[in-house]
């Protein structure tokens, strides 16, 4: 079994009558490398600033290795943490930069100096040393940030959306490095982001946050495959939804589009009659594949948008429409606008929400 | 030449004539000390009076400390309203104005009336005493130019996530000013210091009632009894001012640099 490393035991927290944080509760392990997701004002970042000690909890405690540091002041938790905006020193070279934990810590010159270069090596940057912070891009900045944040050797690791000031391709670039130091260093960390494919490509475990309250904790994989409420289905990765009424609940059957199909995921609480959301991913979804998918429903191609590897095709059903994503194959152009199709659903992959 | 162009040009020599004109008439003037041509004269015999040297050393001295005791006043306050108390910079900026509001003499009979040798803190019975009082009425005088010069520079800085950053990494908000926040408002605490100092150097009123024989007072002695060497003496007021001036825009080259967003 893992061990625990971090407990965050019924926390909460208000800001002028507005509860932000309505008493998380949360267990990471060693060495994980755990997402806190969600939309603007969900309270992922008060509870990241929670556990750095810039905001004090109103309620609830913050377990380090079984020892609550709530009362401890931020200098004191010995946790490293990178912010969006970098704030690299701009007064410091970036060996200083890297330094200054080392040096508060009172580390002799010598093993600071031989950190620090290990540090540089560590994030790529050797030699850049005497370089001040405005003669480096922001990549470069924010893995100085990095560096900075590791050089103390902190028991646990801390990112404020580091990434969000970035464009898009040193994004991927350094949030794969990010990963990469992370799994040699085996050290805990706690990533705030907003971005659902960020968290999905980096995370050992997502939580999913929402108006200050936990909707799901889980692998990358739970968290997208079996979303637990309608905000996760939502919130995270494309959703179809299409709307059905139940046909016989005992025998987990819908009627859509004028066919009864059965529903494995149909909950038990449904009642005859009741009007049902049926949700799938667009992946779910095949072209032209109905032999192979038990629930087959016919339509005409209403828009076309071309990813590159991926074909993304709106379906027009009548009543419902639906998203699906096909593999470009070079040989077989994507059908036309408004050309007739039959599509294929696997009931299995069908989750059923409340409408 | 279009004609907007040369209006510019016009009303821009006007200007500077304005202010230009008065100074070399007086420099001319203080060049004509004798009758055979124009000499330097009179600030020979300004730079070899033995007044002169106290009265000056004396203010630089007194200026030097107003700056020391100002930033140690101005830069922990200006820093935690920016930090802290936001909500407060309105209240905090009209009290810093408020030496400019209240005439130099009125702050200066408040002193007599409040630390004079029958009072509970008789610091103008002694010079020591008068020279601490007189260094805190020049760190009044110079509070609304001080936190101005202050406060701007805190706001060229993201001053919560460099204080956040410094703190987990271990850093005491003692430690947070004087290494991290103090060093990237440099420049702007140098114009604050710059500005104190041009204040300083040419105070007449409370270094006048206190009894300290200040510059601006020492100037007043020798116009009320000289005639080119005030001039002279005004010369010499200026080109230290214009230096003072001039070594904030020196030193506005080295400031450090804010981070390249790309």
């Amino acid at each position: 079994m893992a061990e625990e490393f971090l407990r965050i035991d019924k926390l909460v927290k208000t800001f002028g009558g507005n509860q932000v944080v309505k008493g998380v509760d949360l267990s990471f392990n060693k060495g994980e490398f755990v997402s806190l997701l969600g939309p603007s004002g969900c309270g992922k970042t008060t509870i990241l600033r929670m556990i750095a000690g810039f905001e004090r909890p109103d309620s609830g405690r913050i377990l380090v290795e079984g020892k609550d540091i709530s009362g401890l002041a931020p200098n004191q938790r010995k946790i490293g943490m990178v912010f969006q905006a970098y704030a690299l020193f701009p007064n410091m070279n970036v060996a200083d930069n890297i330094g200054f934990g080392l040096k508060i810590a009172g580390m002799p010159k010598p093993q600071r100096e031989a950190r620090i270069e290990e540090m540089l090596q560590l994030i790529g940057l050797s030699g850049y040393g005497k370089r001040y912070p405005f003669e480096l891009s922001g990549g470069q900045q924010q893995r100085v940030a990095l560096a900075r944040a590791l050089a103390p050797s902190p028991r646990m690791l801390l990112l404020d959306e580091p990434l969000s000031a970035l464009d898009a391709k040193i994004r991927v670039s350094l949030r794969e490095q990010i990963r990469q130091i992370q799994r040699e260093l085996g050290i805990t960390t706690v990533f705030v982001t907003h971005d659902q494919e960020e968290a999905l490509s980096i995370s050992d475990r997502i939580v999913v946050l929402n108006t200050g309250n936990v909707e799901q904790f889980g692998q990358p994989f739970e968290i997208y495959n079996r979303p637990q409420t309608r905000f996760v289905a939502t919130f995270v990765g494309t959703l179809n939804t299409l709307n059905a009424t139940v046909a016989d609940a005992g025998a987990k059957t819908v009627t859509l589009g004028g066919t009864t199909v059965t529903i494995p995921a149909l909950p038990a609480s449904a009642r005859n009659g009741e009007a049902v959301a049926l949700t799938m991913r667009p992946e779910a979804v095949s072209l032209a594949n109905g032999a192979t998918r038990d629930i087959v429903l016919d339509g005409k191609v209403a828009e076309v948008s071309f990813l590159g590897s991926v074909i993304r095709l709106k379906v027009d059903l009548g009543d419902n429409a639906v998203n699906l994503d096909t593999f470009n194959d070079q040989r077989t152009p994507p059908p036309a606008h408004g050309a007739p199709v039959r599509i294929g659903i696997a009931s299995s992959d069908v989750l059923v929400l409340e409408r | 030449m279009k004609p907007a162009k040369l209006w510019s040009w016009i009303i821009f020599a006007f200007g500077a004539a304005y202010f230009i004109v008065p100074l070399l008439a007086t420099f001319e003037f203080s060049l004509r000390i004798r009758r055979e041509g124009y000499t330097f004269d009179a600030y020979t015999s300004v730079f070899s009076d033995g007044r002169f040297q106290a009265s000056f050393s004396y203010s630089l001295l007194i200026g030097v400390c107003a700056i020391i005791v100002g930033l140690l006043i101005v830069v922990p306050a200006a820093y935690y309203v920016r930090l802290r108390a936001p909500h407060l910079r309105p209240i905090i900026e009209f009290i810093t104005l408020l030496p400019l509001v209240i005439p130099a003499i009125i702050l200066v009979f408040g002193y007599i009336r409040m630390y004079n040798t029958s009072s509970a803190l008789p610091l103008l019975g002694t010079n020591l005493g008068t020279d601490i009082l007189l260094t805190l009425a020049y760190v009044a005088l110079a509070l609304p130019y001080m936190y101005r010069a202050v406060d701007t520079g805190l706001r060229t800085i993201d001053v919560q996530t460099l204080t956040e950053a410094a703190n987990i990494l271990g850093a005491n908000q003692a430690t947070i000013i004087a290494k991290v926040i103090f060093p990237n408002i440099i420049v702007a605490v140098l114009s604050g210091a710059f500005l104190t100092l041009a204040i300083v150097i040419g105070e007449f009123t409370i270094a006048s009632l206190l009894n300290r024989q200040v510059f601006g007072v020492y100037m007043q002695n020798v116009g009320a009894n000289r005639a080119f060497e005030p001039a002279a003496l005004a010369v010499i007021s200026f080109v230290i001012t214009w230096g003072a001036m001039g070594m904030i825009q020196l030193l506005a080259r080295f400031a450090p640099k804010t981070a390249r967003r790309d």
